[in-house]
């Protein structure tokens, strides 16, 4: 007999097998059935997709959601091969698990460019499979039928069978073992914008971010740390806290100190009523000034080589061209603030997190209840953004600590102070650079990167013996232009500023550098800066066509106002090519606005088109933000910045026009979440200069530099 | 601990909180209207966006004491099917990304089309730009207003 799940069932059996208000995330559809004691008849090839008897498609997501849409571009790989009819298809997240999905950590723009092949493999096995099933059942050749839109069938007679009827006698099949891909000619699903499986969730209140789970039984928790780095508790009064209407406790833990509470207004008071005296330790002695005395000096000292061509000394009758770029810590400032739920029991733990490392989250919960990771249950949320932010796990040892100790499911929330106070920051940086011109082409370019490692901040071990950090130099090694002598090192400044990976990491650094100084020798070269880069990139296609592409949209040489500019940059980062033109008007007092930026993208095969878009709009908007303003400062081993007053976003008045232009391509996909950005700022710094003569080398622009 | 009425999407709530209990954290923690978000808890960034009475207005810095008898609307009551012409156009142009700023964005842009029902660029700009969104929603939800108002009529 066959047993069809309606939607209040599936409701209800999800409603008794977890908390209420998880629907569709507490656990997978196959085990909420056989909790229900549901006999199920679904076809399951592999862990990427489940084909329920009533013709519905669960394609399980396993990188997390934080805006990118990877939980439609994700699912419509597999519908393509699978030859779903998008109608059938729902996705599912997956919760954390050690190996059933391979790496589930979402970053480096790669979820796409790292499950594409596995996850078109899934599809095609679970097609071929169900074309057997068919032809089984009409006792024909499997040649002789196909699958289309989410049906079998067989093609000289007409005959059909939803996916769903085959769903029990496919799920009988051996599994080919090297399943036909389709010749990417025939996609029909891939390279056409599909609407956001998400987006209406997002429209209306529905969607389900860390910060909105409730479990039952749940109490409130937040954490106040010492805001100087490296600080720690000497001693606490908690008596004026404990007044608070609605705490139940407040304790030290780890990394500081924890207030529990009836509801979140509870703890957010107790925290502000909290008297703590800290010992600031050493690092109370450092501000940002101090932290570039010591990046300067030890930038002049020795440097990690990480790439040489050439000679770097056969300039003597070159003309020499020098410049010092500077860029300063900033934040990742999702909007929503680092959260979870985390409830542990006797023998098990269940975490409800925005994360982008559910697996990281596992093995930390692990390791700290000291209990097989088998029984701990990550349960992956909507992101409220990441941006590399997610990528810690800080936030859910703090909440492991505060449920252990009461014994109950605990809602850590940190305050948007905290979260701005306790980011793990970009580096800041300074890049030296020196070229040297010979009859107007480029004899030598030498970029020297000074800035804390994030590596070695984490791992301080791997790097004593002079290793050099390869991520440092990400978009700096790389230098794509054809000059004989190129000379990359890199010195390591790290201080007690936690720094972590932050949307394109050190693309963003590195790329301002190049992109700008590369204009700074095309002008004095007296060359136009498109066509100089051109000539120096006949090697490589990809960098060129991305640059033509955006210059030709944008007009790039036309008549422009005399307080307007233009400017242009280009770069490569996570397999993925992008330019942009930016074009900007700078006012007498100077004002700075940004007109327009149009952008072009090299990002392979692409899935998802308006999903691309809209990561490029995106990354351009982020990367204004750095541009303009986004500036962390430490004064006294802190943070100075607290809040959106002072570390402030770009807002809707200030956002350009902003075009999107995407190249055509058959390459294997590449990232698209990040490649965006590191173009952005030296667009819009050479655009300055195009205005007004002035060279911008240090991020934010502020407006002394224009005037 | 006092007690308080309050009207949220039409319905009638008697509750017993803090007075500085602000509203925001009323809707989430004891009424589940979590649509409602926290972004900065100063009135900085306008995920908390609501209505009191139609007005936009942040409920992280509103008190519940200053709302006894006043009418609330939030993300929730502009419509769970999307029919509202608003959530029709966000979803048209694909407007969210992440989404978290979105149910402030959506409900500052429907007092906006309250007050002025063919807003231009600039009109936007100005009713919208206390309003963040680290995505960098801000030319599809623009976009999204002038479609909302064309659906209209």
């Amino acid at each position: 007999m066959r047993q069809v799940l309606s939607r209040r069932d599936f409701i209800k059996i999800s409603s008794t097998a977890g908390a209420g208000l998880m629907i569709g995330i507490t656990l997978p559809y196959k085990d909420r059935l056989v909790a229900a004691g549901v006999v199920e008849q679904t076809f399951e090839p592999n862990v990427w997709v489940s084909i329920h008897p009533d013709n519905t498609i669960t394609i399980m997501a396993a990188k997390s959601e934080m805006g990118q849409h990877i939980r439609t571009s994700l699912p419509m790989i597999v519908a393509e091969e699978l030859e779903a009819d998008w109608s059938q298809v729902k996705v599912a997240q997956a919760d954390a698990h050690p190996d059933k999905y391979g790496s589930q950590g979402t970053g480096g723009s790669g979820s796409i460019r790292r499950s594409f092949t596995r996850l078109r493999k899934a599809g095609a096995t679970a097609r071929e499979m169900l074309v057997q099933a068919g032809a089984d059942k009409w006792d024909v050749s499997k040649a002789e039928c196909i699958a289309e839109k989410g049906k079998i069938l067989h093609v000289s007679s007409g005959k059909t069978f939803t996916f769903g009827e085959l769903a029990e006698a496919a799920s009988k099949l051996p599994a080919p073992e090297d399943p036909l891909l389709k010749n990417p000619r025939d996609f029909k699903l891939i390279g056409n914008s599909m609407p956001g499986l998400d987006t209406p969730s997002r429209v209306n209140g529905t969607a389900q971010f860390g910060m909105d789970i409730q479990v039952p039984n749940m109490v409130y928790a937040a954490v106040l740390r010492c805001p100087t780095f490296g600080g720690k508790i000497k001693s606490f009064k908690s008596q004026k806290t404990k007044k608070v209407n609605g705490i139940i406790d407040t304790f030290e833990i780890d990394d500081g100190i924890a207030i529990v509470g009836k509801n979140t207004w509870a703890v957010i008071k107790g925290q502000r009523a909290l008297d703590v005296n800290w010992d600031h330790g050493d690092f109370a002695n450092w501000n940002s000034k101090q932290i570039r005395d010591m990046m300067e000096k030890k930038g002049a000292g020795k440097a990690i080589v990480a790439r040489e061509d050439g000679t770097v000394v056969n300039v003597k009758n070159d003309q020499i061209i020098s410049a010092q770029y500077e860029v300063p810590f900033t934040h990742h400032a999702t909007m929503e603030p680092m959260n979870c739920v985390v409830h542990v029991k006797k023998n098990t733990c269940e975490i409800w997190a925005p994360t982008q490392v559910p697996q990281r989250i596992q093995t930390t919960a692990a390791k700290y209840l000291g209990m097989d990771v088998k029984n701990i249950t990550v349960h992956v949320t909507l992101l409220g953004g990441g941006f590399g932010r997610r990528l810690w796990a800080d936030f859910v040892t703090d909440a492991l600590q505060v449920s252990k100790r009461t014994k109950k499911p605990v809602k850590l929330v940190w305050t948007r102070e905290d979260d701005i106070a306790h980011d793990f920051f970009r580096p800041t940086s300074i890049h030296k650079l020196q070229g040297s011109l010979s009859k107007k082409t480029v004899n030598l370019w030498k970029h020297r990167v000074v800035a804390p490692s994030i590596s070695g901040q984490m791992a301080p071990e791997r790097f004593k013996n002079g290793r050099l950090d390869r991520s440092a130099v990400n978009g700096a090694s790389n230098l794509p232009y054809a000059i004989p002598n190129v000379l990359v090192d890199y010195v390591m400044t790290n201080t007690e500023v936690p720094v972590g990976w932050w949307r394109s990491v050190y693309n963003s650094q590195n790329a301002f550098a190049n992109e700008g100084f590369i204009d700074e020798l095309a002008e004095a070269a007296g060359k136009d800066s498109f066509q100089f880069r051109l000539d120096l990139l006949k090697d490589s296609p990809r960098h060129m066509g991305v640059l033509k592409l955006a210059a030709e949209k944008a007009g790039w040489g036309k008549k422009l106002g005399k307080d307007n500019g233009m400017g242009i940059a280009v770069h490569e980062s996570f397999g993925s090519w992008a330019a942009m033109v930016a074009e900007v008007t700078v006012g007498e007092k100077g004002t700075l606005k940004i007109d327009k930026i149009t952008s072009a993208i090299d990002c392979g095969l692409v899935i998802n088109p308006d999903g691309v878009k809209a990561q490029m709009e995106s990354a351009i908007v982020y990367g204004l933000t750095s541009t303009l303003k986004g500036e962390i400062t430490i004064e006294k081993g802190a943070v100075v910045q607290s809040n959106f007053h002072d570390f402030e976003l770009l807002r809707i008045d200030e956002m350009p026009k902003v075009n999107v232009y995407i190249v055509k391509s058959a390459e294997p996909p590449g990232g698209a979440g990040e490649p965006g950005l590191p173009p952005v700022a030296p667009a819009v710094a050479n655009a300055v200069f195009a205005a007004t003569g002035k060279r911008i080398r240090r991020l934010p622009i502020k407006p002394e530099d224009l005037i | 601990m006092p007690k308080f009425t309050l009207y949220v999407n039409g319905k009638t709530h008697r509750l017993n909180v803090v007075a500085d209990m602000p509203l925001l954290w009323v809707l989430r923690d004891e009424l589940g209207y979590t649509g409602t978000k926290y972004g900065c808890g100063r009135g900085l960034c306008g995920a908390c966006t609501i209505h009191v009475d139609g007005e936009a207005t942040r409920a992280c810095m509103t008190a519940v004491e200053n709302l006894d008898g006043a009418e609330i609307t939030t993300i929730e009551s502009l419509s769970l099917d999307n029919s509202h012409p608003l959530q029709k156009a966000w979803i048209a142009e694909e407007a969210p990304q992440c989404g978290y700023c979105q149910s402030g964005q959506i409900m500052t842009a429907a007092a906006l089309l309250k007050r002025n029902p063919n807003p231009d660029d600039a009109d936007i700009d100005s009713a919208m730009k206390m309003n963040l969104c680290r995505c960098g929603t801000y030319g599809r939800v623009r976009k999204a207003i002038h479609r909302a108002t064309e659906d209209n009529g």
